[in-house]
């Protein structure tokens, strides 16, 4: 059994030390939100925080979380900066399908919380990592614009 | 120059023509279907009213039952409008569900099948949601005019409840629906005048977007279903192929392996989660039997595509005036052909299905933009008959035609029928680009004929490729063997050219390869073409492209318009930096007017950055403005992206792409800035969901054209031809600052 802190919650997962944790969270712990776009950390759709910074949970072994805390977007309204992220989103209609989104709105809470007013040039570069199809990114760039105010 | 004649005969012909998809021959059969369990029973009388298909009333809330599905085009919301609307209630006092598979209450008119696609929805449902919203509301009112025993004349509907004025007495909707229940559903209920509407017509927040924003949203493959195992899907990687023999030995090593199973073309891992059943499934010895598709290229199917261009029989789509005879007398002739790639569709939510096969039925959780052919094609893998199969459509995590097959379904379906347990089927990203239906290639040809005047006096279109509509809807075909889709926005284009041929060659990719719609269907391809084809004649013309337009649009004014809002928004014409550039486009498919304007940079290495797009619409009546808005800066960014990137190659029979490190979409930090100008309109309403991908690609390349004077015929854009000669002027230094992008190496 593994041991991990998740949103605030020890909990134990019977699982094998290379199982990424974007599965320990989804198919273990049963928390959807986070998403499978590629499993090679190349759309973003499952990315979470680690001691507040955005990782890409698909290629991060769960032996290898440790004692950091994870962070899923089930309990991204307990940060500031997450809190404030989710406002703006709702506030500029940013998500269509919406199935990006998760991990669009923790990388975005990870930037703003280190950069408290990020450059359009930082915020392009911080999430250039997530990808969106339906191509949401004027309105990511307005909320996250718009986050930093609240 | 207007020519009344012609535009008759066009207009006939795409009476025919319509959208993409017609009448799946399917609707008898699913009549026995109808109320299958999972559906949306009309309620008991006496208790629930659901006087249609589309709302459901009990002591409990207010439900409404869209007919379309929600994969980010915001029809949730827009269609919820339509019935609100006239049954008077806030959106923040009701219920959204998925309609069920039912092909006789909610086929999609323009469609003629129970389907969301061909931006056909809001064209399609604007007068009959808002007709059961009237009539609903019409019986509420009845029911409370009877209880209290005064005149229906006297009482009014509002936020959810009858109010009668002169005595103050007022009841909620939820305390009538038994009472109206039981009276007789009027046939011919009038609607509100347009000028009257409180809600459709602004913005209104989308019903779909908390849940999206703080994770609880469900997509099909959030799906739980207590005792569910997991699937890993493996598909012979040559088309066409079949599975000969698997050897599950290393497999079954891993922990939480369950079985293989498997059907004539597949293989699947089963196992207690997703992680274990990838593993397991990467871990199987499979061989395939290739079959006969394991010569296949991608350029054998560029040169077959280009001979058949030339040697196939041609199926006229339009032959006004005599094209033919013009351009071979003339001598001031532009000819050119234009290459379009396969593309994938990459949705963010890659292919996923649940299925759980009983002794008494099916249990099917996903997301699919057919729920009624699902439906069919699950009885079929089943043996089931189709009022067993019960389908819980999820919301879509990105569409783009791809959930318009419902192939992965009767996958799915195949391998649930050999387990007892529900049985959750995936597809890895992999898998997903590599088994893809893809959007086929296409060859086109044009010439045209210039009069002294520069404008063309006659042109020529000859488009070769593939028929998904032959296979999709064969019954669509029209009698001369003509797919309507494959010449939609090539017959019916905005300018007045006294003479025109449209022709197509049909020439399907090689069998097994599969191919279907992909966002912006028969447009995507041919508002390319034609749209790149004009902006040759105009520079073979030295004119200004978009003064070059606007001579032939005098008889189309909502063209003009939106032609002219775009140059003036986009500031057209202001000077730019050396290998900056802009270019423009310009149609009016599904129902709306679109002109587009990108304005690139190009840097000497080749490297395009997009720095602005700038869009006007002119939709018609307009809905939701504010969703109408995100459809074109998104659906214009998704056409960028492919233009810039996308394109699937094959090797040996296989598919060369696998994931998105090299099937490249686009990411933030290549995104332009994008604005979107709308023109209020009361006509009736156009389609949104494709408008601005379609005139994403010809605007892209004409903007390079304008900024490196080198003419694209192909996408992707080859950047390797836009490198700066040293014959070239110095290029500003500025350029390269502050915009390496990062996303790559992620």
């Amino acid at each position: 059994m593994t041991s991990i802190t998740i949103n605030g919650e020890i909990r134990e997962v019977d699982a094998p030390d290379e199982m990424p944790l974007l599965w320990v969270i989804r198919d273990l712990l049963g928390l959807t939100g986070t998403k499978y776009g590629c499993g090679i950390a190349q759309c973003g759709a499952c990315t979470v925080h680690l001691d507040g910074r955005a990782v890409r949970s698909c290629v991060m072994p769960v032996s290898a979380v440790g004692s950091r805390k994870v962070t899923t977007i089930e309990a991204l309204k307990n940060s500031d900066a997450g809190s404030r992220v989710q406002k703006a989103w709702l506030e500029e209609e940013v998500a269509q399908c919406g199935y990006c989104q998760s991990g669009q709105l923790m990388s975005a809470a990870a930037l703003i919380a280190h950069v408290p007013n990020p450059t359009d040039a930082e915020i392009d570069a911080a999430m250039s990592g997530n990808i969106c199809r339906c191509a949401t990114y004027e309105r990511i760039r307005r909320a996250i614009k718009e986050a930093v105010i609240l | 120059m207007s020519k009344p004649r012609t535009a008759m005969s066009r207009r006939s012909l795409l009476k025919g023509a319509l959208v993409l998809g017609f009448a799946l021959p399917v609707t008898k059969r699913l009549r026995a279907a109808n109320l299958a369990p999972g559906a949306i029973a009309a309620g008991p009388a006496g208790k629930v009213l659901a006087p249609n298909g589309f709302i459901h009333i009990d002591g409990g809330g207010t439900t409404f039952i869209i007919p379309n599905v929600e994969m980010g085009q915001g029809i949730y919301t827009a269609e919820a409008m339509l019935i609100a609307e006239e049954l008077e209630i806030g959106l923040n006092q009701i219920r959204i569900e998925a309609a069920p598979p039912n092909a006789e209450i909610y086929m999609t008119p323009l469609l003629h099948f129970q389907g969301t696609g061909g931006s056909t929805s809001i064209r399609s449902w604007w007068e009959p949601l808002r007709k059961a919203g009237a009539t609903a509301r019409l019986l509420l009112i009845t029911a409370a005019a009877n209880r209290w025993q005064v005149n229906p004349e006297a009482c009014q509907a509002v936020d959810g409840s009858v109010v009668h004025p002169a005595s103050g007495r007022s009841l909620a909707y939820t305390e009538l629906a038994a009472d109206a229940s039981t009276l007789a559903v009027p046939a011919d209920v009038p609607l509100k005048n347009p000028a009257d509407f409180k809600l459709v017509g602004n913005s209104a927040k989308r019903v779909d977007m908390p849940g999206k924003v703080d994770g609880t949203a469900v997509f099909g493959i959030d799906v739980r279903v207590p005792g569910m195992k997991v699937a890993s899907v493996i598909a012979s990687p040559v088309f066409g192929g079949k599975l000969k023999s698997v050897d599950n030995s290393a497999a079954a090593a891993v922990p939480g392996f369950i079985r293989v199973i498997t059907i004539e073309n597949a293989v699947a891992a089963v196992a207690e989660n997703t992680w274990a059943a990838q593993r397991a499934a990467a871990a199987l010895q499979i061989v395939w039997d290739d079959g006969a598709n394991v010569n296949v290229t991608t350029a054998s199917i560029r040169r077959e595509l280009a001979a058949a261009s030339k040697d196939g029989e041609p199926i006229v789509a339009l032959d006004e005036g005599d094209a033919m005879d013009a351009l071979s007398k003339d001598t001031n002739r532009i000819d050119a052909t234009y290459e379009l790639p396969f593309l994938a569709h990459a949705t963010m939510e890659p292919i996923n299905t649940i299925v759980h096969v009983q002794a008494d039925g099916c249990d099917i959780w996903c997301g699919t933009q057919v729920p009624a052919t699902a439906v069919l094609l699950a009885a079929q893998a089943t043996g089931l008959p189709a009022e067993k199969i019960r389908l819980h459509n999820q919301l879509i995590g990105g569409g783009f035609g791809r959930r318009l097959e419902a192939d992965s379904i009767a996958q799915a379906a195949a391998f649930a029928n050999q387990v007892e347990y529900p049985l959750q089927v995936f597809w890895s990203r992999e898998e997903d680009i590599r088994q893809d239906y893809y959007r086929p290639a296409y060859h086109d040809r044009l010439s045209a004929a210039l009069g002294t005047d520069g404008l063309p006096i006659a042109m020529w279109h000859r488009t070769t490729g593939g028929s998904v509509l032959a296979r999709f809807a064969p019954s669509a075909m029209l009698p001369s063997g003509l797919d309507s889709d494959v010449v939609e926005g090539s017959v019916e284009i905005p300018y007045d050219i006294p003479k025109r041929k449209v022709e197509w060659v049909r020439h399907d990719p090689p069998k097994g390869l599969p191919f279907s719609w992909w966002r912006g269907v028969g447009p995507a391809h041919n508002v390319f073409v034609i749209e790149t084809f004009i902006d040759e004649l105009a520079h073979k013309a030295s004119e200004d492209p978009i003064k070059y337009r606007a001579r032939m649009l005098e008889h189309n004014p909502r063209a003009l318009a939106v032609l002219k809002l775009a140059a003036e928004q986009s500031g057209w014409g202001q000077p730019l930096p050396e290998r900056h550039g802009r270019g423009v486009s310009l149609h009016q498919a599904f129902g709306s007017f679109c002109a587009l304007v990108v304005e690139v940079a190009v840097w000497p290495e080749g490297i395009i950055r997009l720095t602005k797009a700038t869009a006007a619409i002119d939709c018609g009546f307009t809905v939701n403005p504010d969703t109408m808005v995100a459809q074109i800066e998104g659906g214009t960014l998704f056409g960028l992206s492919a233009a810039l990137f996308s394109g699937i190659e094959f090797e040996g029979g296989k598919t060369v792409q696998s994931n998105f490190h090299d099937y490249r979409v686009m990411r933030i930090d290549e995104a332009p800035r994008v604005e979107v100008h709308h023109i209020q309109s009361a006509e009736s309403p156009g389609g949104i969901g494709e408008v601005g991908t379609a005139s994403a690609f010809p605007a892209l390349g004409n903007a390079l054209f304008a900024a490196t004077g080198v003419r694209l015929r192909k996408t992707p854009f080859d950047q390797t031809q836009l490198i700066s000669r040293s014959s070239d002027k110095p290029i500003l230094s500025g350029l390269a600052a502050g915009t390496k992008r990062s996303g790559d190496v992620k």
